[in-house]
């Protein structure tokens, strides 16, 4: 129990930090912020547009005023309100966060259900033609950008063999099956990347559990091929898996931005992107910080699923 | 082991193909190429030809000509980073892993730090208050990777600084800074180059996905990311302007990463044991 909250203090200084280093970034630029934040179409900016911003954000006051009063705005979930429509950041945040989250979660049951069965069985038949194939074609996988993968899709399955459609959106509750038709291929675009992962992963540590004591003994008991590598070899084998996993969240997040990019999928990062363009300071600093906070979160349930698998992760 | 690197083998292919990339991006400009940004309205979207190997895009430039040029932008922006990057990071590794106390500690949660952060979540950030361009670029890039290379001088620093030989060249009187830079840097070079490497690999990935996003490599400079994010628009009519683009990246970046396996391999012998071999 006592390893558990350690891990979840740890966890929320994190997040303090990343919301102390968000909102000092702007801070640290040189000069005055808001001219540079209008500034983007290359004139200075009106004095008038200058002052009212900075009231806006709160500029003219004292920064430590500002920081307890960015403080206080997240502990009720208000992200401020964007430069662009004067939106509240939270309220659009809360609208797009669900279908960011399940294509995450999509990509991830991809990535494991190829990864894992390819992996044991490759790693059960060492240097024949699968393995061999698979180990190839997983090192193409893992390099090509999700982005260029994205791409590739849709010229082959909606613009060559007209397949489906490029791209876009559909709420599940208007239309259930096209819906998860649409949710399909951007899934696939970040699972695919994963998937080489996970595979290799898998291989490698089956490998090792391979040749150890218990499978030789549960294979002296007369246990049959099906019941080992379920109950002996998966569940050890799988640990490392789940680390690296984790590690992997970080760039799966990344990932997400580009392929809803690519394929119009009006997540996070479609808000995100046309909040850089804009230089809306509010809309990007809020998903960034909601981003990391999914970051942090995520690690520390896997963490924790790690510690319940692991009893000596929990000292 | 030094006949080991003259010997030709098939491992050593992808240094050769990233040889000669390198060779020809470095040597573009006095190559006898055409200009990448010369337009040629008339011969829009045109095929290939004698003259264009590859046809012309949608402005009628040469598409081959803008291919070498964007490989040139994406290694030149990749090694910058990778170099600011990895002085920067040892410097830090080193410092905290030869002082330890309280240089260390602030040097390690520093690095913690910015590793909260998705690397691409924190390069937009730099966009919105910087803007877009190589001048921001390669700056964020470098902050991105400079905690990988901190960890990797310091765990390498642990492992030497009582060592013997270091411990000798103490005792004679030498600085700090000399046991640090001449004594302990050379022997932990070959954990750093493995790490420089795979940076170059990862920063390349990591900027054609910002000119992707229009948020790199600014037009009408060519950049691989840049192209396919164009090629996108033209995808009907023209289907070769984002074909191409997208097999020089991936070939690039499988390049780029075999290469880095194989350096890895050579390098650092301990984790060739992780991959079954």
């Amino acid at each position: 129990m006592f390893w558990f909250l350690r891990r979840g203090f740890a966890s929320l200084i994190m997040l303090w930090v990343i919301v102390t280093l968000v909102f000092m970034s702007i801070h640290f630029v040189p000069g005055d912020p808001v001219e540079l934040l209008l500034s983007q179409d290359g004139g200075s900016a009106d004095p008038a547009t200058v002052q009212m911003i900075r009231e806006d954000l709160g500029l003219n006051r004292p920064i430590v005023e500002q920081y307890v009063e960015k403080l206080k705005g997240l502990a009720s979930f208000d992200l401020g309100r964007s430069m662009v429509d004067d939106s509240s950041v939270s309220a659009e945040i809360a609208r797009r966060l669900p279908r960011t989250l399940e294509l995450i979660a999509l990509a991830a049951l991809i990535s494991l259900v190829i990864g894992i069965p390819a992996g044991i069985y490759a790693a059960l038949h060492t240097g024949r033609a699968f393995d061999r194939a698979a180990s190839y074609l997983a090192g193409f996988a893992q390099g090509i950008p999700v982005f260029v993968l994205g791409t590739l899709l849709i010229l082959v399955f909606s613009q060559m063999l007209k397949l489906t459609s490029a791209g876009g959106f559909v709420a599940f509750s208007q239309a259930p099956g096209k819906h998860i038709g649409l949710l399909l291929m951007p899934s696939l675009s970040i699972g695919i990347g994963l998937a080489a992962i996970v595979f290799r992963i898998t291989r490698a540590s089956t490998l090792e559990v391979l040749p150890l004591d218990y499978v030789r003994t549960a294979r002296a008991k007369g246990l049959g091929d099906r019941r080992i590598v379920l109950h002996h070899i998966l569940r050890n084998a799988l640990i490392p898996v789940i680390t690296i996993f984790a590690l992997q969240i970080g760039s799966l997040l990344g990932g997400t931005v580009l392929v809803e990019y690519v394929f119009n999928w009006p997540g996070l990062s479609g808000m995100l992107v046309s909040g850089v363009n804009a230089r809306d300071y509010p809309t990007v600093t809020g998903v960034i910080l909601v981003i990391s906070a999914l970051f942090i979160g995520l690690n520390f349930l896997v963490d924790v699923l790690y510690g319940l698998t692991d009893p000596r992760v929990r000292k | 082991m030094n006949g080991a690197f003259l010997k030709f083998t098939p491992r050593q292919i992808p240094a050769y193909l990233l040889a000669l990339l390198l060779v020809v991006s470095l040597l573009a400009p006095l190559l006898p190429l055409q200009d990448p940004l010369k337009m040629d309205t008339a011969a829009r979207f045109a095929g290939p030809s004698g003259a264009h190997l590859f046809g012309q895009d949608e402005f009628g430039r040469d598409i081959l000509v803008r291919l070498i040029f964007a490989i040139r932008n994406s290694l030149i922006v990749a090694f910058a980073a990778a170099i600011l990057a990895g002085v920067i990071g040892t410097a830090l590794g080193v410092l905290a892993g030869y002082s330890r106390g309280l240089t260390e500690m602030l040097a390690m949660r520093f690095i913690d730090i910015v590793l909260c952060f998705p690397p691409l979540l924190l390069a937009m950030l730099a966009v919105t208050l910087y803007g877009p361009g190589p001048v921001t670029l390669i700056p964020v890039l470098a902050i991105v990777f400079v905690p990988s290379f901190t960890r990797v001088a310091h765990a390498s620093v642990l492992s030497v600084r009582s060592q013997d030989y270091v411990e000798a060249v103490r005792s004679m009187g030498a600085s700090n800074a000399r046991v640090m830079f001449s004594t302990i840097l050379p022997n932990i070079a070959g954990p750093l180059i493995v790490q420089f490497s795979f940076t170059v690999a990862v920063t390349v990935v990591l900027e054609s996905g910002l000119s992707f996003l229009g948020l790199g490599v600014l037009p009408p400079a060519p950049s691989l990311g840049l192209m396919i994010g164009t090629g996108r628009a033209t995808l009907a009519q023209a289907p070769m302007l984002l074909v191409w683009p997208c097999a020089a990246l991936t070939a690039m970046i499988l390049i780029l990463n075999a290469f880095c396996d194989d350096l890895r391999d050579r390098l650092d012998p301990k984790s060739s044991k992780i991959r079954g071999q």
